[in-house]
């Protein structure tokens, strides 16, 4: 099956910082993949390069084939411009560790507002499928409350709703529960966790609830200092950490618990 | 004290032009402020600079030189006639103002937080959609206090136009004034409590607006 | 009327001068609002709701109206009052009423300082058996007022831009040099292009200065809420 996205050689510095130092890794429609590693390593830059929230210094991003950040002009490829970055964008959807609802419209309205306005969906039709969504991940009774009135974990689950109202293709996932406190965990997991099981989205997930990745996942990416350092399925990464960096964080993260 | 009708009905007929003054300065002013303020934080660094530079010039020189420049160097210099000695009032306390009240506008719609424009990104917003229906409705909520704040400014700032000529509410007094000396107290007590009327109404909005602006943002 | 540059050339040393009245004028405004801007956060602190209230409202006043008003009732109307009316030179009158406008905005600077500092402050000042002058002065303001500094600077520059006002009561500085140029020789547009340049000249590099301390300490509030 072809890959929906591709990181071919990717490389992003800050300043002098390198911080992803050659990443190559495919997306198949439809995979959930994991990624995980020390903080620093690079996770959330991964992701946030696919959403165009960050432009990679090297390197090749593709989605359905696509290059994503380089168009070819005049027979040259030059940096993508805005038009071109929301022609492909719009397949991929992003769910923030600070929620970043729109504070000014009532969960309802956060969810109607991209589809009528980028996708021009008729409002009535739009209304139907936000408060499904919003139903779906056990929000109905709250369409017309602001988020401020809301839990942190029902702000992460609008935030879920709010992003599936555009169809994605691919679902990145940047931490959701890591701004949440413990008790609301485990909602917004079983929201992504059903997500999962319906299957044909793809999702990348940035996260460190270990035993959730492990879970859901159909493919574990370890991180370290900019590089893939291991990958592979769930029970392998988990049983037969090969290197010596997997052995010790897999072992901070059981020594923690 | 048995002047005071008297005072009043030489002062009042001066109360038009300040209030024509007043609201045709707020109007200008806002929109100069939007104009500025959008174009500060436009991408196009040639806009950028043009309109820094109209800002710095405006608020870094004294409104007061600015309005006798303006009625001197309009009808000398550039042999422009503005038809009535208002507009020049007007355009000098609106350029001066609207220069002050577009960095509220820029400075707000930088504040809104970065986590709302990486949203409507990865909802694929448009750059217009994004000013429009996310950044927009957010900034004018934080900066309507200090609106408020700057149009009791603009009417403070009214009563300059005597200086050039025109004949509001300050000029009736100064004339009142200079024909019965002894009662001078009366005359600017009137006028200061006139002024604070029309105040009132700008207070109250500033007042009404804090509480707005608490709700509704994010930080 | 056409530009002359030689007119321009000739009144710079001239508006020189009245710059210097003109920064004058403004310090001693300036200092005079803050003081007496310490008189209104004091008043506000007192236990008396009605007196707490009056002077409320009469700040307000003094804030929302014209100071051109304010300046004239004080140089005009003040020596026609009853008992307490005296003469004031032009100087003086400024001076009070610039200075009694802009303590207003003074007080209320120094009351968002005050209100800055936390709460914690207080109680840990009162558990420690501090008394009232020695919480203010050892705890509360040392805290309090320099979070204001770039406040406290702003409102000098613009005092300093405001205080041409006082040409109007005859107070001979850079706007009222300029203004009698033009009366005499009937060219204004040079002179009053030499007085603005001297009040951008100042204010801008200031307002730059202004800046900078504003983002250091606005860093150090980042520090405080994240904590």
């Amino acid at each position: 099956m072809e890959p929906i996205v591709q990181y071919k050689d990717v490389h992003k510095s800050f300043g002098q910082t390198e911080v992803l130092k050659g990443i190559d890794l495919d997306i198949k429609p439809s995979e959930k993949v994991a990624l995980i590693g020390p903080s620093g390593s690079g996770k959330t830059t991964i992701i946030r390069m696919l959403m165009t929230l960050e432009e990679p210094t090297a390197g090749i991003i593709e989605v359905n084939g696509e290059n994503l950040w380089q168009m070819e002009k005049k027979g040259e490829w030059v940096t993508a411009d805005e038009n071109h970055l929301r022609s492909i964008r719009g397949d991929i959807g992003m769910v923030f560790q600070h929620f970043n609802l729109f504070p000014h419209m009532t969960i309802l309205e956060n969810c109607m507002l991209a589809p009528v306005l980028v996708k021009n969906e008729s409002k009535s039709e739009v209304k139907a499928t936000a408060v499904e969504m919003l139903e779906k991940v056990g929000l109905g009774d709250k369409i017309e409350l602001y988020p401020a009135q809301l839990s942190g974990g029902q702000k992460q689950r609008v935030a879920m709703a709010r992003a599936l109202m555009m169809r994605p293709k691919v679902m990145l996932f940047d931490e959701v529960t890591s701004a949440l406190d413990p008790e609301l965990v485990g909602e917004v997991l079983e929201v992504i966790r059903d997500l999962a099981k319906e299957g044909e989205m793809a999702m990348i997930l940035v996260t460190h609830e270990m035993d959730f990745a492990l879970d859901i996942a159909d493919r574990v990416v370890f991180l370290n200092e900019g590089v893939i350092e291991e990958q592979g399925a769930p029970s392998e990464i988990l049983m037969n950490p090969e290197s010596e960096r997997l052995q010790d964080f897999l072992g901070r993260f059981t020594s923690s618990r | 004290m048995s002047s005071l009708p008297d005072i009043f009905s030489t002062v009042v007929q001066g109360l038009g032009v300040t209030l024509q003054v007043l609201v045709l300065s707020i109007i200008c002013a806002s929109i100069i402020a939007f104009v500025a303020g959008l174009s500060r934080v436009n991408t196009n660094p040639l806009l950028r600079g043009f309109t820094g530079f109209y800002v710095e010039i405006f608020r870094g020189t004294s409104l007061i030189v600015q309005l006798f420049w303006f009625s001197y160097a309009l009808p000398g210099l550039f042999n422009i006639h503005l038809g009535s000695d208002i507009w020049v009032a007007v355009l000098a306390i609106s350029l001066n103002y609207g220069a002050y009240m577009s960095e509220i506008v820029r400075g707000s719609i930088q504040a809104v937080a970065v986590g709302q424009t990486e949203a409507s990104v990865a909802l694929n917003l448009s750059k217009f959609q994004r000013m429009r229906h996310v950044i927009l409705p957010q900034a004018l909520r934080m900066m309507l206090p200090e609106y408020g704040n700057y149009l009791i400014q603009i009417l403070k700032a009214t009563s300059l136009v005597s200086l050039i000529g025109l004949t509001d509410l300050l000029y009736y007094g100064n004339i009142y004034r200079s024909t019965h000396l002894a009662e001078s107290p009366t005359v600017y007590v009137l006028l200061l409590v006139m002024y604070f009327v029309i105040a009132l109404p700008l207070i109250a909005f500033t007042r009404k607006m804090e509480s707005v602006s608490k709700k509704g943002v994010a930080s | 009327m056409t530009w002359s540059w030689e007119v321009f050339f000739s009144v710079i040393p001239m508006i020189f001068k009245g710059l210097w009245i003109t920064l004058g004028l403004t310090l001693a405004c300036y200092l005079f609002a803050a003081v007496f801007g310490f008189f209104w956060v004091f008043i506000s602190r007192l236990p008396w709701r009605p007196v707490r209230w009056l002077f409320g409202w009469l700040a307000e006043f003094i804030r929302s109206t014209p100071p051109l008003v304010q300046l004239f009732f004080i140089y005009y109307a003040w020596p026609m009052m009853p008992v307490v009316g005296v003469s004031l030179n032009p100087f003086v009158a400024a001076i009070l009423g610039l200075g009694i406008h802009f303590s207003t905005y003074m007080s209320e600077v120094y009351r968002s300082g005050i209100e800055s500092v936390d709460k914690g402050q207080w109680e840990a000042s009162t558990a420690l058996n501090l008394s009232t002058r020695q919480k203010w002065m050892k705890i509360i303001l040392p805290q309090a007022i320099p979070p204001t500094i770039p406040m406290l600077g702003n409102y000098l520059i613009i005092m300093f831009k405001e205080v041409p006002l006082a040409s109007t009561i005859g107070v001979v500085a850079m706007l009222h040099i300029a203004n009698d140029y033009g009366a005499q020789y009937y060219k204004y547009v040079e002179p009053l292009t030499v007085v603005a340049l001297f009040f951008l000249l100042l204010s801008y590099p200031s307002a730059l200065l202004i800046n900078k301390l504003e983002k250091k300490y606005n860093r150090r509030f980042d520090k405080k809420t994240l904590a």
